[in-house]
């Protein structure tokens, strides 16, 4: 597996136990409008991605990552 | 027809929703009268006003009304400019001389409103570059201050220290650190705890600003806020407070012992351009922050009331913000906006006024009957106010 196909993967893991409507969820799901997060579960699933990746993500940034797949480009870019 | 008002039409539709089920409009609400802190004429009817921020009692205070009328007389109604032209009069500068007495700081900076105060600091000390590291309750001043100055945003759980000090340690070497937290958070009316936060904010190299808005007066031996009470108050940089609480009237600050805190009067486009306070308005201000100092007596009391109606409204049955009563603000929990504005019109129509608040100020969604005391409500008060509770809330099914 590639780096971004592992870090695909372990997002993938991270947003099944915020997953409460069961939707099926790839790179083009949308964190609003698909998975219908309110900002207190963002604010918990950001902090849950922060603490596997050790990384820092403003809101700034999180205003830019609409989809799944962006998650993933932002995290790549971040851990470099 | 589309145009740039469409994005309101679903709150204008859950608005007129609830209006149409015939309830009173709990956002639109006239006091015709106002007899005293803690009793208005509303809809002809003698109501005790129990959701106006108006700890200390002091708008009727007869020391401040004097104040306040003789500088009308010297100084006219207005000043007609900012602060850095022709808007700083001799009562500017001594309240701002009383705010830092009352503080016991070395600099004190006065502006127009309480969330210019937050605006005006926060955007100008925190540039693009720079982090704000901020509670996720934090009130929208603090979050508009950060949009304006352009600053980097970063979140954390209400009062988790954990979270906060994660936060503070993944922040790139070398960039600037603001740790902006609150000392009473005004929906849920509960404490923050500001000795672990600023030590750990201290500990990882960043500036501390503590909004005091809702403590100033009441929390701490001098009324100086939770970060007095808690012992961490020579820790923090800045102080933001309002004059539209505790004080009594309109206005906002910062006080500050920062060795360049007066180069902010320059620097900072909310003080800078807008017009200062009406000379009245300063000299209220000033004479109730005097007062302020020994009210050792209206704070006991204050409290006094805050544990007896916590313990009344909990008896009763109420779901309430807090365990224990943690500030002059009780919040009791609704079920959903429409048993919310019911339950509001009920306590009306009983002759209380108290807060519905709704998202977005509210924490997780929640609707809100929001209480705060008032030094100068009487036992006989809070007593009719339990009374009054108890109808209301049989009467909508929010209690049995």
């Amino acid at each position: 597996m590639s780096d971004r196909q592992q870090t695909l993967a372990k997002v993938l893991e991270l947003i099944a136990p915020f997953n409460k409507k069961g939707v099926t969820v790839g790179e083009a799901t949308r964190f609003a409008q698909d998975l219908e997060w309110d900002s207190l579960t963002v604010l918990d699933f950001v902090a849950t991605i922060e603490d596997e990746f050790d990384v820092l993500i403003s809101m700034n940034m999180q205003a830019e990552i609409e989809t799944v797949g962006q998650l993933i480009d932002a995290l790549e870019k971040l851990k470099a | 027809m589309s145009d740039l008002f469409s994005k309101f039409d679903p709150i204008i539709a859950q608005r007129s929703a609830l209006l149409e089920s015939g309830l009173t409009d709990p956002f639109n609400l006239v006091m015709e009268r106002v007899e005293s802190p803690t009793v208005a004429i509303c809809n002809g009817q003698r109501t005790i006003l129990l959701g106006t921020y108006n700890y200390m009692g002091m708008t009727f205070d007869p020391d401040v009304i004097a104040a306040g009328k003789q500088a009308l007389d010297e100084f006219g109604s207005g000043t007609t400019g900012s602060r850095v032209l022709n808007g700083t009069y001799r009562g500017h500068r001594e309240c701002e001389a009383a705010l830092m007495d009352f503080y016991a700081m070395d600099h004190a900076m006065v502006f127009s409103t309480g969330y210019q105060a937050n605006l005006g600091v926060i955007s100008t000390i925190a540039g693009k570059e720079d982090y704000v590291v901020l509670d996720i309750d934090s009130h929208a001043s603090i979050y508009d201050g950060c949009a304006l100055g352009n600053a980097q945003i970063v979140p954390f759980r209400h009062n988790d220290i954990e979270a906060l000090e994660k936060r503070l340690k993944r922040i790139p070497d070398g960039a600037g650190k603001l740790v902006v937290l609150e000392g009473v958070y005004s929906m849920m009316g509960d404490v923050a705890p500001l000795k672990e936060m600023v030590a750990v904010a201290k500990a990882n190299g960043a500036m501390v600003l503590v909004d005091e808005a809702h403590s100033m007066g009441f929390i701490g031996d001098n009324g100086r806020g939770v970060a007095e009470a808690q012992g961490v108050i020579d820790d923090v940089d800045f102080i933001i407070g309002t004059f539209s609480k505790s004080v009594g009237t309109v206005g906002g600050f910062c006080v500050s012992n920062h060795p360049k805190f007066e180069i902010l009067r320059l620097v900072c486009r909310p003080y800078v351009f807008t017009a200062s306070l009406p000379p009245s308005v300063v000299a209220t201000a000033a004479t109730s922050i005097r007062k302020l100092m020994g009210s050792a007596d209206k704070r006991a009391h204050l409290w006094a009331n805050s544990k007896r109606l916590h313990a009344g409204l909990k008896a009763l049955g109420f779901k309430l913000g807090t365990d224990q009563p943690q500030s002059a603000i009780i919040a009791v929990l609704m079920p959903d906006l429409e048993t919310g504005a019911a339950m509001w019109e009920a306590l009306l129509h009983e002759g209380l006024y108290v807060n519905l608040a709704r998202p977005p100020a509210t924490p997780a969604g929640m609707t809100l009957l929001r209480c705060s005391l008032c030094a100068l409500h009487s036992e006989e008060q809070v007593g009719e106010i339990l009374g009054m509770f108890a109808a209301a809330g049989r009467a909508t099914g929010c209690i049995s």
